[in-house]
């Protein structure tokens, strides 16, 4: 029943990967323009807002969308249910391609890309974000070190490098999955502490000493819903077998992890009476109630039903809500949330955040794509041929 | 299979019981200097003549302002500190009248406010912020990398950016004149160039005093509050004013320093990094369990 991973057999160049590849160009040539005239040029950076989508959706969420990474490892590799498998690779690949470029938005954010290394060195202990950077170095290491088996699998036999440390690491994996856990557990939760800092610059609807719980039950919860997500496109794109049957037991589990991080988020805007701001009509107001309304109560309540869990495109849906909803909580809580006291205007994305941020999104599906046709990652088979077999 | 299930919700319970544990470790301290310097601003005596802001101009080496420090028309809008310049006088209309029916105008000088327990310092990924003894808040351009935390984490919205600059942008604020008060007797440039002594420059202690002692010889002139005592945790510049202070620009803060909650947490969970370590255990321990039950059945079936 288990697949073994293998390099996938379909044509690489397809209109998709040439839009990838536009999108890619058009983000190249803004950040050509953000390092010869500044930030001011492509953002709308102010210094009434000092962060913007890429904090907010570059790095916040794209940390949150690579827990399927973590989490699948967690179940399959450190629970050894290896039924997992079959879906540990392509997360371990999308949450290393997803970190990846959450240091590199990083790095076009700071004004001093230059610098970006000195925190090694020059530590200030008291900051969550030192914490957070300090994680994320950490992972985006751990995580490539986690690949390389999948790369000497392919190339070992021509790059003898890769051959010796894939031995050594036969011996010493655990020790970087369960470090891959740890830092993820405490970056995850770190990133919701960022915010807290700042509780008069907030709106009450997140601004909560609880909110590094909150990001990290929510990072739990949006793992396997990722995982989902993913492998359905992945699987559909390339026309390849669902998975259901790995899928759907992953499903039972979030139900689970999302009506924790439920019932955390509820008590804790109860508790603070918060949601007494919720009927104002506010930007702020509805933005919540979409989150918490249409990405963790509907989606929670779809996955009770067995038949959602069974269904490929309800499942997919009721991910996708997931996944959405904790896209919109970070955006929520580094974009939305935030008041400027002294400001006289709004702050919106310029069009250079966007295709900066568009490029990011679409370089991340570019390379997944180049990898999976070069290396043994997906285990799913392609369809035509399973017909055949039936 | 229900060993693990249960392995599973134990880690859950322990990530989830770390990030709430309260301040156990130990509990938060404030880090402020005990005997800073300060300024005192006294709303009633400012004429709004900007000459503080032509100071600042020329002691921190700004750029000339596209409008001359002497023409008055700048104050028919509110204006907020930046990277070209670290202070900026405002003009507010409350309503007060004098006896000739005119309308009062009070002015008001904005800068850094130079906190005692900053939540710019705090929130500093590098540590390019400190605050010195002398109760300046110091920025180190050497160590910055430009994330610009501290701006988000700035309750009163001071530090500004160089965003046009695209290779070493600077934050940019006011400075407390640090070399110049490090130095016996000296004055930040603003202080020592106030024509009706709206600005006084000492030791905060003192300067609390001399605040009360003029709110209490004058009561009908002030409002009974010294702006910047106890907010956020209190500031090393000090108001008195005549009127509301949330009539003239001022936020009404809590009294709490801004970064003990963060700090608080950050302590509670990574102090000796107890809580990473003792996560590396338990699931070392899971695995262990895991892999062992897994050897012996791949054994079994071969």
């Amino acid at each position: 029943m288990t697949h073994k991973p293998q390099p996938v057999d379909r044509p690489f160049w397809t209109p998709g990967v040439l839009v990838m590849l536009a999108l890619m160009i058009a983000a190249g040539v803004t950040l050509v323009i953000r390092y010869t005239y500044g930030l001011a040029a492509v953002t709308n950076l102010s210094n009434h807002y000092p962060w913007g989508i890429w904090i907010g959706l570059d790095v916040a969420s794209g940390v949150a969308l690579a827990a399927g990474g973590f989490t699948t490892a967690f179940l399959s590799h450190i629970l050894g249910r290896r039924y997992y498998e079959a879906v540990t690779r392509p997360a371990l690949l999308s949450a290393a391609l997803g970190y990846t470029f959450v240091a590199l938005a990083v790095t076009f954010d700071v004004g001093r890309s230059w610098a970006i290394w000195k925190p090694v060195f020059y530590q200030n202990h008291t900051s969550a974000l030192f914490e957070v950077a300090m994680c994320v170095m950490a992972y985006v290491t751990v995580l490539w070190i986690e690949f390389i088996p999948v790369l000497a699998e392919r190339l070992g036999g021509k790059i003898r490098l890769l051959a010796y440390l894939d031995r050594i690491l036969d011996r010493t994996m655990w020790v970087f999955i369960i470090l891959g856990v740890v830092l993820s557990c405490m970056h995850q939760s770190s990133l919701g502490t960022l915010m807290v800092i700042a509780p008069t610059k907030t709106s009450p609807l997140w601004a909560t000493p609880l909110q590094p719980l909150l990001f990290l039950t929510s990072a739990f919860a949006v793992g396997y819903p990722m995982v989902v997500v993913e492998t359905t496109l992945a699987t559909s794109s390339l026309r390849l077998e669902s998975e259901m049957n790995v899928l759907s037991p992953l499903s039972r589990i979030t139900i689970l992890l999302l009506g924790v991080y439920m019932a955390l988020k509820l008590g804790d805007l109860i508790s603070r009476g918060a949601y007494a701001t919720l009927l104002d009509g506010s930007a702020q107001s509805n933005s919540f109630m979409v989150e918490v309304g249409l990405g963790v109560i509907l989606p929670w309540i779809m996955l009770l039903f067995p038949a959602v869990r069974r269904s490929r495109r309800w499942l997919f849906i009721a991910a996708l809500l997931i996944v959405s909803g904790v896209m919109l909580n970070r955006f929520n809580v580094f974009v939305v949330s935030f008041k400027a006291p002294y400001a006289t205007h709004p702050y919106y994305p310029a069009i250079g955040e966007i295709l900066v941020t568009a490029g990011a999104v679409a370089t991340i599906f570019f390379l997944y794509r180049l990898i999976v046709t070069w290396f043994p990652v997906l285990s799913a088979q392609p369809q035509e041929v399973s017909r055949d077999q039936a | 299979m229900t060993i693990t299930r249960r392995g599973f919700l134990g880690a859950l319970g322990i990530a989830g019981a770390a990030s709430t544990l309260p301040g156990n470790a130990q509990a938060w301290q404030s880090k402020a200097p005990p005997d800073p310097f300060g300024c005192l601003v006294d709303l009633t005596r400012c004429v709004g003549c900007r000459k503080c802001e032509q100071a600042c101009n020329e002691v921190n080496e700004l750029p000339e302002p596209a409008v001359k420090f002497d023409d008055l028309t700048v104050l028919d809008a509110k204006r907020r500190p930046d990277q070209d310049a670290f202070t900026v006088i405002n003009r507010y209309y409350t309503g007060r009248i004098d006896d000739r029916d005119k309308l009062v105008p009070t002015y008001v000088k904005v800068q850094c406010m130079h906190c005692q327990d900053p939540a710019c310092v705090s929130a500093c990924i590098t540590g390019a912020l400190t605050k010195k003894e002398n109760g300046a808040v110091h920025y180190d351009v050497d160590k910055c990398i430009g994330c610009r935390y501290c701006m988000a984490a700035c309750p009163f919205e001071i530090p500004a950016y160089e965003y046009d600059r695209p290779i070493w942008p600077r934050v940019r604020k006011c400075t407390f004149c640090f070399e110049r008060i490090s130095k016996e007797g000296g004055k930040p440039g603003c202080a020592s160039i106030c024509p009706v002594e709206a600005i006084t420059f000492g030791k905060r202690s003192e300067l609390l005093r001399l605040a009360k002692n003029r709110i209490e010889s004058d009561p009908g002139k002030y409002v009974d509050h010294v702006y910047g005592e106890h907010e956020v945790g209190g500031t090393s510049w000090l108001y008195i004013s005549g009127v509301d202070f949330r009539k003239v620009g001022f936020q009404e803060l809590p009294d709490r320093p801004m970064p003990q909650t963060t700090e608080t947490i950050q302590s509670a969970l990574f102090s000796y990094l107890w809580s990473p370590l003792a996560l590396f255990g338990v699931l070392g321990a899971v695995m262990g369990v895991t892999s062992r039950k897994h050897d012996k059945e791949d054994g079994h079936d071969a």
